[in-house]
């Protein structure tokens, strides 16, 4: 089948190839089943790149480690939900994720739209095509997932153990669906500057695709760093790695970009400026995948070093050079038809948001490529930690904040001083409480950076409830609802708004857990023997005594022997928790070893395995650093493999094995040696979690599209206000009546 | 057999695609410049759905107390004429795609 695979990507490249030369011939000589026919190529693209994924599945479920790809990233002691992750885990099938993903998205925008911007679409198909074909060729030239090796092993490397994670199944497509989203953004954009049209159809086209790339690429990132937290045994969930920062650079600026299109849309202003934010989006899209694949930058979370850094450079090149070109030509319709009338209106709040956010992925950028400048410049390559980052990035975090809190409170074009008074009053009280709260009952004064973070989330909470709070009584006053009702009604009436404020509010939150847990945490690395105690902020942390299980590790991971403590917690003498923290060894994936069973059970790579105790109010998380290090009672382990089983048979072999691995485990749970424990009790690092899931509700809220029948009232009641308040002009009156019954009619 | 399996899947697959992208050649082709009118017509549907999102924000603005009511009487007048210029050009469009369809019959 692996031929089979082969041979669908060859045709999924010839497909593209001919997709783009179809949709582009069709746009020139505005032949539509040209343009139909390119259309279906995307179509048809989906299907091949879903025939060639499942083969590919069907090859990880199997354990066909002819493959090359099954061999080296999965065994037949990985977990088959984990053989399943373990598509996306290598280079090869990553990039068939991608594309596939790529394929998939780019059908659903091309169906969409397929009765509409008809003039648009041919060139928005051919860019989607044109990164299909470059992802196809990367595939069937230098990365192909369906390489083979005869003989076949008879076992495989096996999934790294850190990435035995049930977040590994879906932080991965989260990620790659927001990446792959931004180009239908960009495609889109392309499209328009070519035909010079960027009308409200564009904006309402490119916006609700750029949402849902920023919702799903958010919640890749916010999916990542609780992978972090949760997996990888050193109690944080962001680190400003290289691939970190690579997905955070386009979520800003399309978060930027989401702002100022509703200045072009309100206003005609920003032309240029939109243009190019949803074309940098794209770019930066582009590059983080880029240094994910091409190993230009070290990072946990990166491939290595590849072959493919080339290609992207060129890609990436012909990204900005086309992007450059484009906005420099369409100046003429991209002019802005308005200015700013106020420097105290909400096009201004959104102008200075978008500089913030523009700057800080700036400072990201800056700083993740730092490595590479300083080594272009000076010729040694140097790094910048993660004090850098946030001496940079915690200001105009701070400062964001409170825009997002000042934007929704005051109105577009101008505001006066004494509307503006009237709506940050009960905000501002608020944040003075929560200043006063800070220094008095909430133990937080001793960080001002923290202080100011808490006043801007709790004006934001204040200034956002405010406008809930208003518009609801506004609409109980017309419709006589009850309450609850009219928030629905309120909400679903105006989605885009409400919806914004949740992911005001979720972000908030998300700040507020981000500055609580990076500023109040503690934390002790400490070595103890079973009976010791270690204080860890309000906390009495004590070994209490060893566990271990030889085949059957309690995360479901396939680890073949785990060791790990019972950490009883105290707070004030009152129990409050006992931790289990683990390590787990694994396989070394090569089968069993003659004279070296035992360890060949455990010698592959020993990873931590995290225990959590987690409440609103605080978490209190323990790791264990595997004992001895690679294997766990070493001499043990080479004793037990003095015992020479050649007489057996082979599954006796493997018996025998797990038999002494088994007395092993029982000698280090009753002669438990010293634990080298990492501790920590950090506050609210929940609400980083659950402030994620408000903006995942808030936004998909705002990308909901609304009912057509409530559309149909509403547009039906706004079409007669239009006619009966324009009376005095008939013409007008007599315009919008007729189109106020065609197009209820037509609902 | 597995081999087989593979033939026949390549067989079906290459089938399959000819036969999606053929498709629109195999048809006759529509009315363009009933399309054309088509989506000049949600074009102008865009361009009236944002203005009256413009008109409602207004709206909430005021009655959220953003807007004193003289401004928001003001804009609203403003926002109203634009969103009827738009609804005469839709109504246009539909006066002249029924005059093209009379001529048609």
């Amino acid at each position: 089948m692996a031929f089979a695979g082969r041979i669908a990507l060859l045709v999924a490249l010839c497909l593209t190839l001919y997709g783009i030369g179809a949709a582009l011939y069709g746009a020139r000589t505005h032949r539509r089943d040209w343009v139909d026919s390119a259309r279906r190529s995307v179509y048809a693209l989906a299907v091949i790149l879903t025939v060639a994924m499942v083969i590919l599945e069907a090859a990880f479920i199997r354990n066909d480690f002819s493959y090359n790809t099954v061999a080296q990233t999965s065994s037949t002691t990985t977990p088959l939900l984990y053989r399943m992750a373990a598509v996306w885990s290598s280079q090869q099938g990553s990039l068939l994720l991608w594309v596939w993903l790529l394929s998939i998205w780019s059908s659903l925008a091309i169906f969409l739209t397929r009765n509409r911007m008809r003039d648009v679409v041919p060139y928005a198909t051919s860019v989607l095509l044109g990164f299909g074909a470059f992802f196809t060729f990367l595939l069937v030239f230098y990365a192909s997932p369906f390489g083979q090796t005869h003989p076949a092993p008879a076992d495989g490397a096996g999934l790294d153990p850190l990435l035995r994670n049930p977040s590994m199944l879906i932080h991965p497509p989260m990620l790659y669906s927001g990446y792959t989203f931004f180009t239908i953004p960009f495609a889109f954009a392309v499209g328009a500057l070519i035909v010079r049209r960027v009308d409200a159809e564009w904006i309402r086209v490119t916006r609700r695709f750029a949402l849902a790339s920023w919702l799903f690429l958010g919640i890749g990132i916010l999916l990542g760093a609780h992978w972090s937290y949760y997996d990888l045994g050193w109690g944080g969930y962001w680190g400003w790695d290289a691939v970190e920062n690579a997905a955070l650079m386009p979520w800003l600026i399309s978060t930027a970009f989401l702002h100022s299109v509703m200045i072009q849309e309100k206003r005609g202003m920003l032309k240029v400026w939109n243009a190019s934010l949803v074309l940098g989006a794209s770019t930066l899209a582009i590059v983080g995948t880029f240094l994910v694949r091409s190993g230009v930058l070290s990072s946990i979370h990166a491939f290595g070093a590849s072959t493919l850094g080339l290609p992207f450079v060129i890609l990436i090149g012909a990204m900005v050079a086309g992007s450059v070109y484009l906005v420099v030509t369409r100046r003429d319709v991209l002019r802005s038809e308005h200015s700013l009338d106020s420097l105290l209106s909400r096009e201004a709040a959104f102008l200075f948001n978008n500089i913030l956010l523009v700057g800080l992925c700036f400072v990201i950028f800056w700083g993740t490529f730092f490595p590479l400048i300083s080594k272009a410049a000076t010729g040694t390559t140097s790094e910048v930690g993660a004090s850098w980052f946030d001496r940079y990035t915690v200001p105009l975090a701070l400062i964001l904040v409170l825009l997002s809190g000042i934007g929704p409170m005051i109105p577009w074009r101008r505001a006066t001083l004494a509307n503006a008074r009237r709506n940050l009053l009960t905000p501002l009280a608020a944040a003075g409480l929560m200043a006063i709260a800070a220094y008095t009952i909430v133990p937080i004064g001793s960080s001002p950076p923290t202080v100011i973070l808490f006043c801007g989330a709790v004006f934001v909470f204040a200034g956002i409830g405010q406008e809930f709070w208003r518009g609801v009584r506004a609409r109980r006053a017309t419709s006589h609802e009850s309450p609850p009702r009219a928030l629905v009604s309120m909400v679903r009436r105006n989605r885009r708004r409400y919806g914004g404020y949740i992911v005001h509010v979720g972000i908030a939150i998300v700040f507020i857990g981000v500055a609580a847990s990076a500023t109040f945490q503690h934390e002790q690395t400490v070595q103890l023997r079973v009976g010791q105690s270690v204080r860890v902020g309000a906390y009495v942390m004590t070994y209490a005594h060893a566990t271990g299980s030889v085949d059957d590790d309690p995360a479901h991971t396939g680890a073949t022997l785990t060791l790990g403590a019972a950490v009883r917690v105290t707070r004030g003498g009152r129990y409050v928790t006992t931790l289990h923290p683990e390590a787990g060894f694994y396989p070394s994936g090569a089968g069993i070893v003659p004279g070296e069973a035992v360890a060949s059970l455990i010698s592959g790579q020993a990873v931590s395995i995290v225990s959590l105790d987690s409440t609103p109010r605080r978490d209190l998380w323990a790791a264990i650093s595997p004992p001895g290090g690679g294997i766990p009672e070493q001499s043990l382990v080479a004793k037990a493999d003095t015992v020479d089983p050649a007489s057996l048979s082979a599954v006796n072999q493997v018996k025998l094995a797990y038999y002494l691995l088994a007395a092993i485990e029982e000698h280090y749970l009753r002669y438990p040696p010293t634990a080298e424990f990492t501790l920590l009790a950090s506050p609210l690092v929940m609400w980083i979690w659950l402030g994620g899931l408000i903006v995942l509700g808030g936004g998909l809220i705002a990308i909901w599209p609304g009912p057509h029948g409530m559309r149909g009232r509403v547009r039906a009641r706004y079409l007669a206000r239009v006619a009966r308040e324009l009376g005095s002009s008939p013409a007008g009156a007599t315009a919008a009546g007729a189109s106020a019954t065609t197009a209820s009619a037509r609902t | 057999m597995s081999a087989a399996l593979a033939g026949l899947l390549i067989a079906a697959l290459v089938v399959a695609v000819a036969w999606i992208v053929s498709s629109p050649f195999r048809r006759p082709l529509g009315d363009e410049a009933a399309a054309e009118r088509s989506d000049e017509r949600r074009s102008l549907e865009a361009a009236r759905e944002s203005k009256y999102a413009e008109i409602r924000d207004n709206e909430s603005d005021f009655r959220t107390g953003k807007l004193s009511e003289q401004d928001y009487r003001a804009l609203d007048r403003t926002l109203r004429a634009e969103a009827v210029e738009i609804l005469r050009a839709i109504d246009e469009l539909d006066a002249r795609a029924g005059d093209a369809s009379a001529a048609a019959r």
